[in-house]
C-alpha cells in the first residue's frame, strides 16, 4: 500500500510540475499577476509530494519490503539500517528520485529567498525549473518507476553493492546532486533573463549566491567522492579520470568560470552573453553527466543501470532542454551590447582569460571522455582514453589559470599599469621559483612536474599572503580588529578559495611525486620496515560482520621505537552477493597518511599486504574544503542581505500598486 | 540572429548526433581476436558420464554453440530459459562448458581442495542446477580449473561462441543471450552458416 501511495504521490508531483512549468510562464508573458502567483504554491506542493514519495521508498527499504523490486535488488534484511536507507539512492531509479527531490528542494529555496526579485522574473525562473522537473519526473514515471512491484515478493533481497556500503555513500551522492541540480537554478535565472531581456547587473546579483552555493555543494561532493575512492577501492589512488568522475568535474570547471563571470557582469556589466552561455553550459554538462551515467553509452564502474530506452529518453530531454535554451541564446544574445570596455591590462582580462581557459579544460575533459564513443561511432575501432591523456592536457592548461588567478586581485578594473603590478609581484614570482626548485631538489625528485607543482603552490601562497598584507596596510592608522572587520566577507571568500587552490596543489604534487608503496608477503608475527615505519603483523582473525564475513589483520605501526597506532585492514566477503571487498586501514596525519590494505591470502596461509605512505594527501581535501569555505564566506557577505532588505519595500510597493 | 551565436547550438547538435548513435553501440562489446579463427582444441570430462571425455573435433561438420556457464553465475539464470527454448526448437546443438564450477564461486574457499573432491562437488552442483532449471545442452563438459576458458578468452560468464562446420569461431556473445539478439544476430548467422556448408 505504501509504495502505491508513493507512486501516486509521484504522479501528483508530476502534474504539479507541469502546472509550475506552464502557468507562471504564460502569466509572465501576458503580465497576469494571478497566473504568476501560481509559481510559489505549485513549487511547494510539488516538493511535498516528491518528499512524500521519497519517504515511501525509504520506508520500503527500511522495512525490507522485498515485494518492491528496487528494494529486492538493492537491499537485504541483514543490511545495517543506515545502508538500507542509503541503498535508496544506490541504484538508478532511487538516485533519479533523489535528483528530482534535490531539484524540488532548490526550487522551494528559490521561492523562499526571493522576495526582492520582481514577480515576472521570478515566475519565469520557477517556470524554467518546473520544465526541468517535469522532464525528470516524466523520465522516472515512464522508464524508471522506483515503486515497481515484484509479485510474488522475493523472500530475500540481493543486497546493496558492497562498494556502496560505506559512510561515503551517505553523504557523497546527496552533496553531489545538490551541486549538479543547483546549477539548474543558475540556468533558470539565465533563461529567465533571456526571455525577459533583462540581463543586467541585478540579474547577475540575484543569480550569484545561488550559483556559489551550488558550486560549494559540488566542490564538497567531489572531494568526498574522491576521499571515498581513496580509502574504499584499496589502491590508494584519489582520482581516476573515470567517465563519471569527469561528469561531475566538467560542470565544476564551468561552474567555477561562471561564478567569476557573474562577478564581472555584476560589477562591470561586461561578459553578459558569455555569462549566460556559461550558465547554460554548466547545467547542460550536469544533464550530460546524468546521460552518460544512466544511458550506458560509456562503461564505467559507476554505471549501475544501463538501458537504451532510458538513454533515448534522456537524449530527448537533453535536446529539448539544451537545444531550446541554445536556440533562445542564439536568438536573444545578439541584442545584448558588450557592456563596459576594458584595457588589455585589467582585472577583466585576467578573469576573461581564466574563463576561457576553464572552458577549454572542460571541453578537453569532455573530448577525452567521449573520444572512445566518437571513434566507435565512426567505426574507427575501440579505444579507451586513460589518465595520461587527461594529465597531458590538464597540467599545461591549468598552469596559466593558476598564474593569472593571483594577478587578478592585484589589478584594477578597467585598466591598470602593467609595470606597477609586475614590480609588486616580481619578488613573489622569483621566490616561488626558487622555493619550487629548492624543495624539489631537497626531496630528491627534481622533475619538471614536481618543480612546476611546487612553484605554482608557492606562488599561490606567497601572492595570497602578500595580498592579505597589503589589504591590511590600507588603513594604517586603525586598530587591527577594525582593519579586519572592514574587509567584506566576499573578499575573504575569494582569498580563502584561492589559498585553498595552493593547498590543493601542494597535496597533489607531493602525493604524485614522493609517495611510497610496497606490496609484501607477510605471515603472522612477521615484521617489516618500510618508508621509515616499522610494521608488525600480529595476526589475521575471522570477524563476522552484520552482512559479511571479514578477515581482519592487526598490524602495529611504530616509528623509531615509538608506537604510532594499530591498523586493522579487512578483507570482507559480502554474503548475499559473495563479493569480496577490501577495507583499507589508515593512520591519518597532517603531513602523511599510512595506508594499509590486505590483499589475497596465499595457499600457504601468508597474506599479501599492500603498504603505502602518502605524503600530504589530506592537503588535497583540505584544499577543496578551503575552496568550499571560500564559497560559503562569499555567500555570507552582508551586501546580499542589505540589498535584499533595501529592495523589499520597493517590490512590496509594486505589489500594492 | 548572428551566425556566431549559433555556434554553441551547432556544436551541441553534433554532440547529440554522436550520443544518439552511441546508444546503438555496446561499449562492453570487445572484439574477440578469436573471431574467424579455429576454436582452441580441448578434451574434457563430460558432466553426465565423467569417465568419458569429449573433444572439440567431435563436432566437426556441424554448426553449433558453445555456451559457458556455471551454477554460481547469476546472469546464466537469466539466459537459461532462452537456451532451453532454443534447444527445444532443435535448430542448433548446444554444448555447455561448465566453467570453474567450484573455484569460481566466491562463496566457497576451494583452496587446498583435492582435485577429485572438487570434481565430485562440481558434478553434484552442476547436475543439481540443470535438474532445477532444465537442461538445454546436448552435453556439458567440466572445465574445473578454467584452463579451456582461458584458451577461449572467457572473461565473464555467461559467454556463447558460435562455431562453424570447420571448427572456426564465427561469433562471440558476451553476457546473456537474450531473445532479441538470438532473433536478430544468432539465428540468422546460424541459418547462413548452415546454408553455406
Amino acid at each position: 500500500m505504501i509504495p502505491e501511495l508513493g507512486h501516486f504521490s509521484l504522479v501528483l508531483a508530476f502534474v504539479l510540475a507541469l502546472v509550475q512549468a506552464v502557468v507562471p510562464m504564460v502569466g509572465a508573458a501576458r503580465n497576469n499577476p494571478s497566473m504568476m502567483a501560481v509559481a510559489r504554491p505549485a513549487a511547494r506542493g510539488q516538493f511535498v509530494f516528491v518528499v512524500f514519495a521519497f519517504g515511501c521508498l525509504t520506508w520500503a527499504f527500511m522495512n525490507s519490503d522485498f515485494s518492491v523490486a528496487l528494494a529486492a535488488r538493492n537491499s537485504h534484511s541483514d543490511t545495517p539500517m543506515i545502508y538500507r536507507i542509503t541503498g535508496v539512492w544506490g541504484n538508478h531509479e532511487g538516485s533519479l528520485l533523489l535528483w528530482a527531490m534535490a531539484l524540488s528542494l532548490w526550487t522551494v529555496a528559490v521561492t523562499v529567498f526571493s522576495r526582492h526579485i520582481p514577480d515576472a522574473f521570478l515566475a519565469r525562473v520557477i517556470g524554467v525549473l518546473g520544465c526541468v522537473s517535469t522532464g525528470f519526473l516524466a523520465f522516472l514515471l515512464a522508464t524508471s518507476n522506483p515503486f515497481s512491484r515484484l509479485l510474488p515478493g522475493a523472500a530475500e533481497g540481493r543486497d546493496l553493492n558492497p562498494l556502496l556500503q560505506d559512510p561515503g555513500m551517505i553523504i557523497h551522492p546527496p552533496l553531489l546532486y545538490m551541486g549538479y541540480v543547483g546549477f539548474a537554478v543558475a540556468f533558470a535565472f539565465a533563461i529567465a533573463a533571456l526571455l525577459s531581456g533583462r540581463m543586467d547587473a541585478a540579474w547577475a546579483r540575484w543569480s550569484r549566491p545561488w550559483t556559489t552555493v551550488a558550486w560549494v555543494f559540488l566542490t564538497v561532493g567531489i572531494a568526498v567522492g574522491s576521499a571515498w575512492a581513496y580509502y574504499e577501492l584499496g589502491w590508494g589512488g584519489w582520482w581516476f579520470w573515470d567517465p563519471v568522475e569527469n561528469a561531475s568535474f566538467m560542470p565544476w570547471l564551468l561552474g567555477t568560470a561562471l561564478i567569476h563571470s557573474l562577478a564581472v557582469t555584476e560589477k562591470r556589466g561586461a561578459f553578459r552573453s558569455w555569462t549566460v552561455l556559461l550558465a547554460i553550459g554548466a547545467f547542460s554538462l550536469s544533464l550530460l553527466g546524468t546521460f552518460l551515467v544512466r544511458s550506458g553509452v560509456i562503461t564505467s564502474v559507476h554505471a549501475f543501470a544501463t538501458d537504451p530506452a532510458r538513454g533515448l529518453f534522456i537524449i530527448g530531454l537533453l535536446v529539448l532542454v539544451i537545444g531550446a535554451s541554445l536556440l533562445l541564446f542564439a536568438w536573444r544574445a545578439p541584442t545584448l551590447s558588450g557592456g563596459g570596455s576594458f584595457g588589455l591590462v585589467s582585472r577583466e582580462t585576467t578573469l576573461l582569460g581564466n574563463n576561457v581557459l576553464l572552458a577549454v579544460v572542460s571541453a578537453s575533459v569532455l573530448l577525452g571522455t567521449l573520444y572512445p564513443l566518437f571513434l566507435d561511432a565512426l567505426n574507427l575501432g575501440k579505444i579507451s582514453v586513460g589518465p595520461p591523456y587527461f594529465q597531458a592536457v590538464f597540467v599545461p592548461l591549468m598552469t596559466p589559470v593558476v598564474v593569472l588567478m593571483m594577478f587578478g586581485p592585484y589589478l584594477r578594473w578597467k585598466s591598470d599599469a602593467a609595470g606597477a603590478v609586475a614590480r609588486r609581484l616580481a619578488p613573489a614570482g622569483i621566490a616561488s621559483l626558487l622555493i619550487g626548485i629548492g624543495i624539489a631538489v631537497a626531496i630528491g625528485h627534481f622533475t619538471w612536474r614536481t618543480t612546476l607543482g611546487l612553484t605554482l603552490a608557492a606562488w599561490v601562497v606567497l601572492a595570497s599572503l602578500q595580498l592579505l598584507g597589503s589589504r591590511l596596510r590600507e588603513r594604517a592608522g586603525a586598530s587591527m580588529s577594525s582593519r579586519l572587520s572592514t574587509i567584506p566577507a566576499a573578499w575573504w571568500g575569494m582569498w580563502t578559495a584561492h589559498f585553498g587552490v595552493g593547498i590543493f596543489i601542494i597535496g597533489v604534487t607531493l602525493v604524485g611525486s614522493i609517495d611510497a608503496n610496497l606490496d609484501v608477503r607477510m605471515k603472522a608475527g612477521e615484521q617489516i620496515d618500510f618508508a621509515g615505519y616499522h610494521f608488525v603483523l600480529r595476526g589475521v582473525d575471522s570477524v563476522p560482520g552484520p552482512n559479511y564475513d571479514a578477515s581482519r589483520a592487526t598490524i602495529e605501526l611504530s616509528r623509531e621505537g615509538r608506537a604510532v597506532g594499530v591498523l586493522q585492514p579487512e578483507k570482507r566477503v559480502y554474503r548475499a552477493m559473495g563479493m569480496p571487498m577490501t577495507e583499507a586501514a589508515l593512520d591519518i596525519g597532517p603531513f602523511r597518511d599510512v595506508y594499509v590494505s590486505l590483499g589475497e591470502q596465499l595457499p600457504e596461509g601468508d597474506w599479501i599486504v599492500s603498504l603505502h605512505r602518502k605524503p600530504f594527501i589530506s592537503w588535497i581535501w583540505a584544499g577543496c574544503l578551503l575552496m568550499a569555505l571560500g564559497g560559503v564566506l562569499a555567500v555570507a557577505d552582508r551586501r546580499y542581505r542589505r540589498l535584499a532588505e533595501r529592495q523589499m519595500p520597493a517590490s512590496a510597493m509594486q505589489q500594492a500598486v | 540572429m548572428k551566425a556566431k551565436f549559433l555556434v554553441p547550438l551547432f556544436l551541441f547538435l553534433v554532440l547529440v548526433g554522436f550520443l544518439g548513435f552511441g546508444l546503438t553501440l555496446d561499449p562492453r562489446e570487445v572484439p574477440s581476436p578469436l573471431i574467424d579463427k579455429p576454436a582452441p582444441a580441448f578434451r574434457l570430462a563430460r558432466l553426465d558420464t565423467p569417465e568419458q571425455t569429449f573433444a572439440l573435433d567431435e563436432m566437426k561438420g556441424k554448426v553449433w554453440l558453445l555456451n559457458v556457464w556455471a551454477s554460481w553465475c547469476v546472469a546464466c539464470r537469466q539466459e537459461h530459459p532462452v537456451l532451453v527454448d532454443l534447444a527445444r526448437s532443435g535448430v542448433v546443438p548446444i554444448v555447455g562448458l561448465n566453467y570453474k564450477e567450484v573455484r569460481g564461486d566466491g562463496e566457497i574457499d576451494a583452496r587446498g581442495l583435492a582435485l577429485e573432491v572438487e570434481t565430485a562437488q562440481a558434478i553434484e552442483r552442476a547436475r543439481g542446477w540443470l535438474n532445477t532449471h532444465g537442461n538445454p545442452y546436448n552435453l556439458s563438459v567440466l572445465d574445473i580449473d578454467g584452463r579451456v576458458g582461458i584458451d577461449f578468452g572467457v572473461y565473464g560468464v555467461p559467454e556463447t561462441f558460435l562455431i562453424d562446420r570447420d571448427g572456426r569461431i564465427r561469433y562471440k556473445q558476451i553476457g546473456p543471450v537474450t531473445p532479441e539478439n538470438l532473433k536478430k544476430v544468432l539465428l540468422p548467422m546460424i541459418e547462413e552458416l548452415k546454408r553455406a556448408g
